[in-house]
């Protein structure tokens, strides 16, 4: 008996370890650049400054929000993965439901398409898209966005439609089959029973469809062009726009863009997906959990 | 019959949309994205204009730039590299997270974090400090001895090594899917085995990794399929700038994608085989 709990007890103590190494690896980066965005010019060369800056140096930030045009850029952001997101999680809802509720010629053809949409590279159709915005003179505006979101073409769409798919499935039917026999028109059916009950799935759909388009850059790089700034792209062309804010100001005392500004540059721009991670925390942590989806 | 009818017009309704984005963002670029790849197209005061070369752009890709090809080599071989250490480590934290401790949320939370955070211009950013090896590596490490020394296998130790972090944030979205799958496994299984005299080591390769093998699958081609598409995958970048490129252009970069996509195609098919194999193996 006391043998089999010193060994518990080990190999608990042996789990916590690794949790707390691999705990550290993943964390690094991100205590690295709180660390480096506080230090100033000395402390960057002071070989004696390792982590802990000597004192708090906050110009750092003030030159990274410059560069970055940080509030009026940030509401930009915003807005410009807000609304393809929101649509992207309704029109690809539609889509799942159709698939898990109804059947219909064809419905394998298109399971099918939907994960080849998956495996298919952004690269493959992106040209062609491009091109067709061009045409449409859409280039540099939002749509180039929306329209792909509202015909759950969106950025991997394939993913929320399994996601919806599966979670509709899950749904018992009795409810649905209930107000049919009420005389409640299909319409009625999906946005009073359906959509309520899908909660869960809606909120881990927008959430990733949210993160994922703040994220991409490829592809906002050629849709947008220089139109529309996000901050991720800002981030992207950190260095070349810190020369243009203040390559006059070299002579009047200013300095090189150093570790510590693209450090605090980069903190920033990952700020706001920080503080909306923290509060949807438990939503993308459970995301597996809350919708069933494990691939099968 | 009446009643399938009008159930198979609401399916059609509601996946309508979706048939309809298909064809216009999803099939039509591909059959002009196959098109163009065997033209040269311009620019023209009036649209684009493409003559026909036939199989001159992936001829030039495969013969005349030597960027792209050792991009596409180098890509392969960081894909073989990758995906097992990515597969392997979200299997060892899964396990870890699923085992009876405190702080489970605290952790996931951690672990999860990167997937929130990983874009381009970030890691980007933190592989120009040198933020993404491990702490002190490069000082025992450098990659270019360990590929004089290894050549190929020597080149692609040291990546991992020196990008350790960087490849350990791709792992979140599959450490959960991991965590759900072994959750769902059925615990009696278990039991036997260890009345059986079955050790934890002897249940794990027997009974869990088997019985996780489809979700295996699955987290491989998500992890390809992010990987391929991440903004500073050379292939990725190369093909968006050989667009603009004068001498290059829009035919150009279409055969580059043509390619990428044929080799990402291959190198899913090698892993789904490999998975494949191995459970019909462990059913035996």
């Amino acid at each position: 008996m006391k043998k089999k709990n010193i060994k518990t007890v080990f190999s608990k103590a042996v789990i916590y370890f690794l949790l707390v190494l691999i705990g550290f690896v993943f964390l690094y980066p991100i205590l690295y650049m709180v660390s480096y965005s506080f230090m100033d010019t000395q402390d960057l060369v002071n070989p004696f400054v390792k982590w802990i800056p000597t004192k708090l140096y906050t110009d750092n930030y003030v030159r990274a929000c410059q560069v970055l045009d940080y509030f009026p850029t940030l509401i930009k952001t915003i807005y410009v993965n807000l609304i393809p997101a929101v649509l992207q999680t309704i029109f690809t809802s539609f889509t799942g439901y159709g698939l898990a509720r109804f059947e219909f010629r064809g419905k394998k053809l298109v399971m099918l398409l939907i994960l080849v949409t998956f495996i298919i590279p952004a690269q493959v159709t992106m040209i062609p898209q491009f091109l067709m915005y061009k045409d449409l003179n859409l280039i540099g505006s939002l749509y180039s966005y929306i329209l792909p979101a509202i015909f759950s073409q969106g950025l991997k769409s394939s993913i929320f439609i399994l996601i919806f798919y599966q979670f509709f499935k899950m749904l018992p039917k009795s409810l649905e089959e209930a107000a049919q026999l009420d005389g409640a028109s299909f319409m009625v059916i999906f946005t009073k029973i359906a959509v309520p009950s899908a909660l869960p799935a809606y909120i881990v759909s927008f959430i990733f469809s949210f993160v994922w388009y703040w994220n991409e850059t490829t592809l906002s790089a050629l849709y947008f062009g220089n139109k529309i700034k996000t901050l991720t792209l800002g981030l992207q062309n950190f260095a070349a726009t810190y020369q243009n804010v203040y390559s006059m100001s070299v002579t009047q005392g200013g300095k090189n863009l150093n570790e510590a500004i693209s450090m605090a540059g980069t903190l920033i721009s990952i700020l706001p997906l920080l503080i909306f991670y923290f509060i949807f925390q438990r939503w993308f942590v459970q995301s597996v959990d809350k919708t069933g989806i494990t691939g099968e | 019959m009446k009643l399938t009818a009008r159930n198979s017009a609401k399916g059609y309704f509601f996946i309508s949309g979706w048939i309809i984005g298909f064809l216009i963002f999803t099939l039509i670029p591909i059959i002009r994205t196959f098109w163009f790849s065997f033209n040269r197209v311009r620019f023209t005061a009036d649209g684009i204009k493409e003559s026909f070369i036939g199989l001159l752009n992936y001829k030039n890709a495969f013969l005349m730039d030597v960027a792209f090809t050792d991009g596409l080599i180098n890509y392969a071989g960081q894909m073989a590299v990758f995906i097992p250490v990515i597969i392997t480590f979200s299997l060892i934290a899964a396990i870890l997270l699923t085992k009876d401790i405190k702080g489970k949320g605290f952790f996931r939370t951690i672990f999860f974090l990167p997937v929130i955070i990983t874009s381009g211009p970030v890691m980007k950013q933190l592989i120009e400090q040198n933020a993404t090896s491990l702490p002190g590596i490069s000082e025992y490490f450098s990659v270019q001895e360990l590929a004089n020394e290894f050549g190929l296998l020597g080149n692609l130790l040291g990546t991992v090594l020196s990008s350790f972090i960087m490849i350990l944030w791709f792992c979140g979205v599959q450490i959960l899917i991991f965590i759900a799958a072994i959750q769902k496994l059925d615990q009696s299984m278990y039991e036997a085995a260890s009345i059986d005299g079955a050790s934890g080591w002897q249940s794990f390769w027997k009974l869990t990794l088997p019985a996780l093998m489809p979700v295996v699958g699955v987290n491989v081609l998500y992890t390809l399929v992010t990987l391929s598409g991440f903004s500073l995958n050379t292939i990725v970048q190369k093909i968006s700038t050989d667009m603009y490129d004068i001498n290059r252009g829009i035919g150009y970069a279409t055969a580059l994608s043509v390619i990428y996509f044929g080799v990402i195609l291959i190198i899913l098919t090698v892993f789904m085989v490999f998975i494949n194999g191995r459970r019909k193996k462990a059913e035996r």
